[in-house]
């Protein structure tokens, strides 16, 4: 079926969707300006890999994310087990996620890339969110500064985003 | 990477890898590792590649079942939007208490409950 070659146009879909339901649109960031760009400085092998991550994973024993508009971050250790990590979140499927969080939060697939030697290691904390935040405002002042700060505490070379 | 490629495009990050995944799979399927690996491997790559900004390169991967029919019904799956901390398992808020304190079910949830290095 050609339509099933098509990339699902979630940006449409939210439009339909909240067209029927009464909703203004939804403003999708949209950054129309050539995004910054950097060079890898070293080869992958020798880099320390940040990641970071939305879908709304904590750890056991931390605090678990709220649904509405929660601009905190979490802080995972990448030497977590994968079985300590959990998920929440109110907009997608967390079935497969919480099998195996590995479909979100590639935790023990990048430790297997650090010891195969196709990346140099993880950085040591990975950075979760929750996602799902209606306020581009909030996100832009509150949760991506520390984000960055935190990044950069890490001296990572670079880093990996996997958004839901 | 990401399995929704136009709020990606739209966001338009520097380099992106597309899997074209259920949402809440951006790296593959479940209990896979080797293929997830080789998907790792293959976005991984594209640091090395892409050379020009804002570029979303395709993996090549395919979904296994037939799954688009219902992301693209009108269906809104959306739960309630609560502004408490929402717990996968109960065990978890028990141990969260333990560690801070029982203000954490009320709400408060502040950066600083993070680890810090």
């Amino acid at each position: 079926m050609e339509a099933d070659r098509q990339p699902v146009d979630y940006i449409a879909l939210t439009r339909d969707t909240y067209n029927r339901l009464g909703y203004l649109p939804y403003r999708w960031a949209s950054n129309e300006v050539p995004p910054s760009w950097a060079s890898l400085r070293k080869p992958l092998a020798d880099s320390r890999l940040g990641l970071i991550a939305s879908g709304g994973i904590y750890r056991h024993g931390q605090v678990a994310f709220t649904h509405k508009d929660d601009v905190t971050h979490r802080e995972i250790p990448t030497d977590t087990d994968t079985h300590d990590l959990r998920v929440t979140h109110f907009a997608y499927d967390q079935t497969d996620a919480r099998r195996d969080p590995n479909v979100i939060f590639p935790l023990d697939t990048l430790r297997a890339l650090a010891t195969e030697g196709v990346i140099g290691e993880l950085a040591p904390l990975a950075l979760t969110f929750m996602g799902g935040i209606y306020s581009q405002r909030r996100l832009s002042a509150e949760l991506i500064p520390v984000l960055v700060e935190r990044t950069l505490d890490m001296e990572v070379d670079l880093v990996l985003l996997v958004p839901v | 990477m990401t399995s929704a490629r136009s709020i990606t495009a739209s966001a338009n990050p520097p380099r992106a890898a597309f899997t074209d995944f259920p949402l809440g799979h951006t790296c593959g399927p479940p209990d896979r590792p080797r293929l997830q690996r080789r998907i790792m491997r293959d976005a991984l790559s594209l640091f090395d590649t892409i050379d020009t900004p804002g570029a979303i390169v395709d993996l090549e991967y395919k979904w296994e079942t037939e799954w688009k029919n219902e992301a693209c019904s009108a269906a809104d799956y959306r739960t309630p939007r609560y502004d408490t901390p929402q717990y996968q398992d109960r065990e978890d808020e028990v141990a969260a208490r333990q560690n801070y304190g029982a203000s954490v079910a009320c709400g408060v949830c502040v950066p600083s409950l993070t680890p810090r290095l």
